[in-house]
């Protein structure tokens, strides 16, 4: 096996399962981890909510990355959760004896290293150890620009945090090389997945009626404290670590240049660059909310609605000339 | 977003790291571009830190007061709320609430004060003080 190669990527999930991709033999970059497994998403989910604020997810639930690629490359992975501290720790230090490269789901509350501000209670986070010394582990955290080292202790609180999507210790390692597979047939699954998603799931706060939803909620926020910390939550969702930017619609518009050119399918180009437009859009609403909140502009549900109905109205404009690119892609 | 958009605006919540972004390079690809950070974020970010900050003073002023106890106050400088130290505790809620009441929170056993100290990260001696 190589030695362990870090790179910086903008969300942990897609950014660990590449990397693991990688270690393994086939070269894959973040945004085809995050493409292949279908990871874009736009939920908003009222009934889970993280300190009585709404869920709005811009990508598929957590381990959903993990799982379908390793379901589509076939790379056996195993993954483990454990009832004891102690114990997941000795699974961890064994694996790590092998030679193996493991990977973590934590909280990102008990890494000492997050910067200070941005230690939530958040339960998904993913990261990768490639080794240990003494009692300090070797992390590669894909969302930290280069290696990090992180105590024995820190590390096992984090792995045991509790609460909403309470990781249990789990880890998960390869058993296998991942097989080259045919990009063009998992890529057109991959798409379909997507504009199903997006367009056609027959629940109100799924897709592009789920932008809908989050709009009339917010046209009815009134002028009060709760309502800038609503809007600082849909935004923190989309912009903060993790995102890629404009809730990873920048990332999924470099997976269809990705596979574009590697396929040779160039519909996906032109489709690629409208994608980009539109997180450039999502990305005023930012700007407009934040201000708001800021007080530079009076707070005004009305025209944040505005804002994402006419980012549901691109969105679906986008995912239905995404789907007819998929149905007429000859694979 | 052109590369040359890419804001690098030295958001303070990144305390000096730089974050992963996606945006169009000169070539026309999109390409992952380390940023400094955007106001927007820092926004975002601090409104959410400020609002935890806020609920830690606002006990520990009660708690000076005698209305609580320093339970309440090590919860929100956790950044926890009543439901995730219920979780992380495996305590009731009303239990806890129960806690937050000085004269009981003083009575309280061993066992619990190492439970709460546990699940909040601190010494049990650390978890009678509010400095």
């Amino acid at each position: 096996m190589p030695p362990f190669v870090h790179a910086h990527a903008s969300h942990c999930e897609s950014g660990v399962m590449s990397s693991l991709v990688r270690h393994h033999g086939l070269p894959m970059s973040e945004a085809m981890a995050f493409g292949l497994a279908a990871g874009l998403l736009f939920a908003y989910l009222p009934f889970m909510r993280i300190n009585g604020l709404p869920l709005v997810a811009y990508r598929i639930p957590p381990r959903g990355i993990i799982k379908r690629l390793n379901k589509d490359l076939g790379f056996g992975m195993r993954f483990e959760t454990f009832r004891e501290p102690a114990e997941g720790t000795r699974r961890l230090n064994q694996l790590l004896d092998d030679g193996k490269l493991v990977g973590l789901q934590s909280s990102v509350f008990w890494l000492p290293y997050f910067p200070p501000d941005l230690r939530f209670h958040f339960n998904a986070h993913n990261l990768l150890v490639y080794g240990r010394e003494g009692d300090e582990y070797l992390i590669s955290d894909p969302v930290v620009e280069t290696v990090v080292r992180c105590a024995r202790a820190d590390l096992e609180k984090a792995r045991f945090a509790k609460g909403l999507l309470a990781p249990r210790g789990l880890l998960y390692y390869a058993t296998a090389r991942p097989a080259a597979p045919d990009w063009a047939k998992l890529g057109k699954r991959a798409l379909k997945r997507v504009t199903n998603t997006m367009l056609r799931t027959p629940l109100p706060f799924v897709g592009v009626r789920g932008i809908r939803l989050l709009a009339r909620q917010v046209e009815r926020l009134a002028d009060d404290a709760h309502a800038r910390m609503y809007a600082g939550n849909i935004v923190r969702m989309q912009e903060e670590i993790g995102t890629g930017g404009a809730g990873f619609r920048f990332l999924y518009a470099s997976f269809l240049q990705e596979l574009a050119e590697r396929t040779g399918y160039r519909p996906l180009e032109g489709l690629a660059t409208q994608l980009v437009e539109v997180g450039d859009r999502w990305r005023e609403f930012a700007l407009a909310a934040a201000r708001m909140i800021r007080g530079r502009d009076r707070f005004d549900g009305g025209i944040l609605a505005g804002h994402l109905r006419a980012l549901a109205e691109d969105e679906k404009k986008f995912f239905s000339e995404l789907d007819a690119a998929q149905r007429a892609w000859p694979c | 977003m052109r590369e040359r958009d890419v804001p690098q605006e030295g958001n303070a919540t990144l305390a000096g790291h730089r974050k992963a972004v996606y945006a169009v390079a000169d070539d026309g690809r999109v390409r992952l571009v380390a940023s400094r950070g955007w106001e927007v974020e820092e926004i975002v970010t601090r409104q959410a830190v400020q609002d935890l900050e806020r609920l830690a003073r606002d006990a520990s002023a009660r708690a000076l007061a005698g209305l609580t106890s320093p339970l309440e106050v090590h919860m929100y400088r956790a950044r926890m709320d009543l439901a995730l130290l219920s979780q992380t505790t495996g305590l009731w809620r009303w239990r806890i609430r129960r806690h937050f009441q000085p004269q009981v929170f003083a009575r309280l056993s061993p066992a619990l004060r190492r439970r709460y100290a546990d699940a909040l990260g601190l010494t049990p001696e650390a978890l009678g003080r509010i400095d």
